[in-house]
């Protein structure tokens, strides 16, 4: 009985410390961001291609999403941190470029916000100038594991 | 004494004779005779286009980072790091010194079928003849044809680099005897023309295999392992296994391959990566039903876990 207490408090207490430091790894905190981005670009496709109704409110939502999170982005990948990551090293031999096109992506969804997609076929337009950053940015950046 | 070292010397001589006649014979060029592509009459340009972007030809031959019209102009130069060295591409656009302007359609098809040069030498497997040798003389035709349309550039690559004993193209012979085959990489139920078409793509122009398929130490496919994911020939990171047994992609139903070849995007909408971006985009530039038969064929192949 009191060995099952030490055990459970051993269990809860290694979540704790787990998820501290899921918190804290940057390449969790990158991947979650651009899961997030993921998922709005997936809802703003559905959109898109019909497989949903037009909804001004996700559409709105989904490209808030993808503006937020990638502004924060280029800032979680301090130095030593590729390790364990599809992050390629080329990104902090390239810094700049690599915020620039964060950036790129950034300013499109907020165009796109500012003048906010009105019906499928605008949502299928803004879409695709903003999906062309993700393949810009991967070519260069991600490496597969 | 001196007449049975002569003997010996003779029947080395003899015998060394003899086992090089055999390795030249066993590894010379190999071209088609010239009647393999005699009678195919006029191009069609526009199946010449679509074999040029199944080819993904411009991902290479055109300058890096090419977009629109200049992914046309196939002046060649982009370097190729592999474990043998670096290859430099060639320019094969139109042009008559620079370029390929002044070959002749056996010449082309038997660089494309056959890895044999206009001046009959072996050529090196980076350029992948291992898989567009299943083109059909046809698709060989309409291609040159719609080649010779394009823009001419006088740009002169640099020569490969490559350490002793990889510049020796000779050995080349033996490479291909080991490793080329024109013959279909795995066995799929070709009764079904999608299928059929898919295998097509993906083992002859796609060349999807030259990168998703291991190699051994001298760079020939490990053929067990058909499009079960390899390291990048590049350096960073692995090429993802394809076949229906992948952690990854095993998952994605044909519609969501045929989807992420058209748009780039996964089913849970990441995205293209690495040179899969340019491959993408080439491949969206083909008939829906080519996209669809490519997707038929990935899921027909043989799952490798």
């Amino acid at each position: 009985m009191k060995l099952k207490m030490i055990l459970t408090a051993l269990v809860i207490a290694g979540c704790g410390v787990s998820a501290v430091i899921a918190a804290d790894d940057p390449v969790k905190v990158r991947e979650g961001l651009m899961k997030q981005i993921g998922g709005s670009m997936g809802a703003l496709a559905g959109i898109a291609k019909g497989e949903k109704p037009y909804d001004a409110e996700i559409v709105k939502a989904s490209l808030t999403t993808i503006s937020t999170n990638v502004k924060a982005f280029p800032d979680q990948f301090p130095a030593g941190s590729e390790a364990n990551s599809e992050a390629s090293p080329k990104i902090w031999d390239n810094m700049d470029d690599f915020k620039a096109k964060a950036a790129k992506l950034g300013a499109d969804a907020d165009v796109a916000l500012a003048q906010l997609p009105a019906d499928q076929a605008g949502v299928g337009a803004a879409l695709g100038i903003i999906g062309k950053n993700c393949g810009d940015c991967h070519q260069a950046y991600r490496v597969k594991k | 004494m001196g007449a049975r070292v002569r003997k010996l010397v003779t029947a080395v001589v003899v015998f060394a004779a003899f086992a090089g006649g055999a390795a030249w014979f066993l590894t010379k060029p190999e071209p088609w005779s010239a009647s393999h592509w005699d009678g195919l009459g006029e191009p069609d340009l526009a199946n010449g286009e679509q074999m040029f972007w199944a080819g993904g030809c411009t991902s290479c031959h055109a300058a890096a980072k090419s977009e629109g019209d200049a992914k046309l102009v196939l002046s060649g130069g982009l370097p190729l790091k592999s474990p043998f060295g670096t290859f430099h591409v060639p320019n094969i656009s139109p042009d008559e010194t620079a370029g390929i302007g002044s070959w002749t359609l056996a010449e082309f098809g038997n660089a494309m079928t056959r890895g044999v040069g206009k001046q009959g030498e072996h050529l090196y497997p980076s350029f992948p003849y291992g898989s567009y040798a299943r083109l059909t003389p046809k698709d060989i035709n309409d291609l040159w044809g719609f080649l010779k349309t394009l823009p001419k550039s006088a740009n002169v690559a640099p020569p490969h680099d490559l350490p002793f004993p990889f510049n020796i193209r000779l050995a080349l012979g033996g490479w291909k005897l080991l490793f080329f085959t024109d013959k279909p990489r795995v066995t799929v139920d070709t009764s079904n023309p999608k299928i059929a078409r898919g295998q097509y793509l993906v083992e002859g122009p796609g060349h999807c295999g030259e990168c998703h398929t291991p190699r051994n130490g001298l760079g020939g496919f490990e053929a067990a392992q058909w499009l079960a994911g390899a390291p990048n020939p590049e350096g960073e990171g692995r090429i993802p296994n394809i076949t229906p047994g992948s952690k990854s992609i095993g998952s994605w139903s044909e519609g969501d391959i045929a989807n992420y070849l058209q748009t780039g995007f996964t089913p849970e909408f990441d995205s293209a990566g690495g040179s899969m971006v340019e491959v993408q985009q080439n491949m969206a530039k083909l008939p829906v039903s080519d996209r669809e038969a490519i997707a038929a064929y990935l899921k027909a192949a043989p799952a490798i876990e």
